[in-house]
């Protein structure tokens, strides 16, 4: 760890640990769900969710949470994941590989593109 | 589908009082848990410091939605983790319940408990991983050493410190930017800053909690406060009681160096600056400033005769600033929000907040941060949720073995070092320890003065044998054994003690004496003239007593008496036998049927 | 223990303390005779004294004009668990009396005594800060609140149960 001699240097880390800290709050912009019931894990939920933190990170995407579920009872196109951003109905995404969580970070959160060849189902599950 | 929010990190709070009360388990349950349902990855489980609510330990608040667990056992936490974490589904039965019994979830932004609360000096405080130097940098932490190393004069940051208002919040009150001024003025070749971190007022824990919780904010404090007064080296001079608070702070000091906030060169300029921890070893008088030097300094903690103050001839000689913990985590938010910000809380002369420890009868015990110049009242009725068990309420004792006794037609009084100087007793640390109709205040006097008897260092004779006199005079009074003639005596000697004592320890030794015999003068002539004890408290005044009408000769009291002096045929009633009985109270805690009661005389 | 071990026992934690610290020599005491106490369970043998006395260049009676001073340091042999129980306001008025005869019970015995089998002292300690979960004790490092006679009793067997083991 190099000693911390700037402002600059100071704001850095605060910005690193804000991302952090930010993850804990609520007030955000929507959330991204990742049903975790054992059928979603034994399809490999536990991946997929990694991932969305990962890409999430990757891409300084701080204001939307990642929050788990039980089944969402879609157990044949598991993983499924949902999106849901205040203001738009909400997206369940199906057969959700930790390759297509990235593309749903990058496209629907980042750029508020919905991934429409994912998509299994629009509005209230 | 099913409510689907969960969230992804839990709080567990990791102060003293919650680990004492199970935590460490609890913790592991969680962990093993969420490694069982693969949660583990994208769960974090984070430790923080004291969250304040201690008598509901051990707690845990599960964010995003800040859902407040109270009274976690290891089954409990395994719950948690399947129905909430996973299902998502908060589990009722351990959230917080109001007092009609209603579930408040969100705890921390619903109870007057939290809500009443300013957060300064434990703005950190179950926020933050107190073992993280970045989560600290995260809420600001360190941008008040820099501003004030790089933006401000030593000048511009005592007047900031003097303008605020800040006062010492270890007893006393004096301010502290006038404090530094004076060390500053001394143009000695070196100079020290101490952090008095040896906390031993009964009842007080708010400094173990800032130092467990948030160190940092102590450390900053105390760069700052080098820098301005010119000092190359600082001690902090905790209690050995505080074995979690030392490792936290080897901990922060060893991130702190290795960041550049501590050793050469700080921040790249030209002040340097280190801090030591010094351990004590049990003696309470080590809180007195010039027994702490003597005790860093390796010698008995015994005070010396003030003046020369500290600020003038302090450790080894040299002038030495001595701050309390709860003083020093006030600084940086000061210096980085402003004076006009700090000094537009509180009250006239008491400015911004102060930390209190509520213990005893109280519903809500732990700790809570308020505006200076709040009623006794709001802090015990409305943020320590009054008096449990239906009793009334008493007294309340602040400012520990130093402090008095405030009876209940003062609950509304303000809270500040003025009026609270005014009814007799002082700020103190902060410890407040309420008492119900069954506390006597005799009794309790009685118990202070045991206590300075002890931690009396013996070096100047009023505190060493004027308050051992006092004393058993006190436990002449309890024993039934007192006469008017003692109640003058125990007067006189109260104004000897605090006008000839050395130190700090023995001139406020008398207080607690002193303002029960004012506010509770009746109780005292009601031990020596009628010898009763109106609280039933006092062994020898009581009788315990079997209503015969109530009675049913369960024979429970009569098997549970250490000395047999309970007889009585079965299915009729029994009888105590005063003579032989010890008031260990043992049979009136057995009864099922309400027939045991005290009596006294 | 033999008094060379002790000797070089002593010289080596005074040598580790010294290299550590920021401050003078002589101000080092209180530390050392803390590490000293630990490494020799919970007390400070006299050959250890006078071999501190020796290394600091100090007289003896110094070195224990400060030791009997605080409370937390012991010049006999203690148990290799020291238990002590707050006796502060807080916990004398949540129940702590019931709690120290219940330990008292447990034990066998009575204050700043130590069971037969050196395993447990039993001693007062002032505020432990942790009156939130009052009666609290601590035994060495590890606190514990919340206290109910049938809590501190099952401490106690846990403890000993971990020692026969």
């Amino acid at each position: 760890m190099p000693k911390i001699k700037t402002l600059e240097d100071l704001m850095k880390i605060k910005e690193d640990a804000v991302k952090e800290l930010k993850l804990r709050e609520a007030g955000k912009r929507g959330k991204v769900i990742v049903a975790m019931g054992t059928c979603g894990i034994a399809a490999g939920a536990k991946e997929t969710l990694k991932a969305i933190v990962d890409a999430m990170n990757e891409l300084g995407v701080e204001d939307v949470a990642v929050v788990q579920s039980g089944c969402m009872g879609l157990c044949d196109v598991e993983p499924t994941v949902e999106v849901a951003l205040q203001g738009e109905e909400p997206i369940v995404y199906g057969h959700v590989t930790p390759e297509q969580a990235k593309r749903i970070v990058e496209k629907h959160l980042k750029n508020g593109e919905i991934v429409s060849d994912l998509v299994v189902k629009r509005g209230q599950v | 589908m099913p409510v689907a929010v969960v969230a992804n990190t839990v709080l567990i709070c990791a102060g003293g009082a919650c680990i004492s009360a199970g935590e460490k388990s609890v913790k592991q349950v969680f962990e093993e848990k969420l490694k069982e349902f693969a949660l583990d990855s994208v769960v974090r489980v984070v430790e923080t410091g004291c969250m304040g609510a201690c008598n509901l330990g051990p707690l845990a608040v599960i964010y995003p939605e800040g859902i407040f667990y109270q009274k976690l056992t290891p089954q409990a936490a395994e719950e948690v983790v399947v129905e909430h974490l996973l299902k998502g589904r908060p589990v009722e039965k351990y959230l917080y319940k109001g007092p009609a019994g209603e579930v408040k979830a969100k705890a921390q932004e619903e109870l007057p408990f939290f809500k009443r609360q300013v957060k300064i000096a434990t703005r950190n405080l179950g926020v933050i991983d107190p073992t993280d130097i970045e989560e600290y940098i995260g809420r600001d932490g360190y941008f008040a050493l820099m501003k004030a190393l790089k933006e401000m004069t030593p000048e511009q940051v005592i007047s900031e410190i003097k303008a605020s208002g800040l006062r010492g919040r270890g007893g006393a009150g004096f301010p502290t930017g006038l404090k530094w001024d004076i060390c500053r003025r001394n143009e000695a070749d070196q100079k020290f800053i101490i952090c008095n971190a040896d906390e031993g007022d009964p009842g007080a824990f708010m400094d173990r909690s800032i130092l467990e919780g948030d160190p940092h904010s102590v450390l900053e404090g105390m760069a700052i406060g080098a820098y301005a007064i010119g000092a190359s080296k600082g001690f902090i001079y905790v209690r050995a009681e505080y074995p979690l608070a030392i490792e936290r702070l080897n901990i922060a000091i060893e991130q702190a160096r290795e960041y550049g906030f501590l050793g050469e060169r700080v921040l790249g300029t030209d002040f340097s600056f280190d801090i030591e921890i010094r351990i004590g070893a049990g003696a309470f008088v080590c809180g007195e400033e010039t027994a702490l030097m003597a005790s860093i300094e390796g010698e008995r903690g015994q005070p010396r005769v003030k003046p020369p103050y500290p600020v003038e001839s302090g450790l080894w000689g040299k002038p030495t600033v001595i701050n309390n913990v709860e003083t020093l985590a006030n600084v940086p938010p000061i210096i980085l929000k402003g004076s006009e910000w700090f000094a537009s809380i509180g009250t006239e002369t008491s400015k911004g907040t102060k930390v209190f420890a509520l213990a005893g009868k109280v519903r809500n015990t732990g700790l809570v941060e308020v505006p200076m110049g709040i009623t006794l009242r709001e802090l015990i009725y409305e943020i320590g949720g009054g008096i449990p068990g239906g009793k009334r309420f008493k007294a309340v004792q602040t400012g520990g073995p130093s402090g008095g006794c405030i009876p209940a037609d003062y609950l509304d009084v303000t809270v500040d070092y003025e009026s609270l100087k005014e009814l007799g007793t002082i700020m103190g640390s902060g410890g407040m320890v309420v008492m119900d109709e069954d506390d006597c205040m005799v009794d309790v006097a009685k118990f202070f003065l045991g206590f300075t008897v002890d931690e009396s260092c013996g070096k100047c004779t009023p505190c060493r044998e004027g308050t051992k006199v006092m004393y058993d005079i006190l436990e002449k009074i309890t024993s039934g054994e007192g006469t008017r003639e003692d109640l003058e005596k125990l007067k006189e000697l109260a104004q000897f003690i605090s006008e000839a004592s050395l130190c700090g320890l023995g001139q406020t030794a008398p207080n607690p004496v002193l303002s029960t015999m004012k506010y509770f003068w009746d109780e005292y002539v009601a031990h020596v003239e009628e010898k009763r004890c109106p609280a039933k408290r006092c062994k020898a005044l009581i009788r315990y007593v079997i209503d015969p009408e109530r009675c049913v000769g369960c024979t429970a009291c009569a098997r549970v008496c250490p000395v047999n002096a309970i007889t009585g045929e079965v299915r009729k009633p029994h009888e105590i036998d005063p003579e032989i009985c010890t008031r260990c109270g043992s049979c009136m805690e057995v009864c099922r049927f309400d027939a045991i009661s005290k009596v006294s005389p | 223990m033999n008094v060379t071990q002790i000797e070089k026992a002593v010289k080596e934690i005074y040598e580790r303390v010294k290299s550590e610290s920021l401050g003078e020599e002589e101000d080092m005491l209180i530390n050392v005779l803390h590490k000293v106490q630990d490494h020799f369970g919970n007390f400070i043998p006299p050959e250890a004294a006078e071999t501190l006395a020796e290394l600091m260049d100090i007289p003896v009676s110094r070195i224990y004009e400060v030791l009997t001073f605080y409370t937390m340091f012991s010049t006999k042999p203690r148990g290799k668990y020291v238990i002590r129980v707050c006796e502060s306001t807080p916990c004398h008025v949540t129940g702590g009396k019931a709690v120290v005869e219940a330990l008292k019970e447990a034990l066998g015995i009575d204050f700043n005594q130590t069971t037969e089998d050196g395993l447990f002292t039993l001693e007062y300690s002032s505020c432990l800060g942790l009156c939130g979960v009052a009666p609290v004790m601590m035994v060495n490092d590890m606190a514990y609140g919340n206290l109910t006679p049938e809590r501190v009793k099952a401490i106690i067997e846990e403890l000993r149960g971990g020692e026969a083991k």
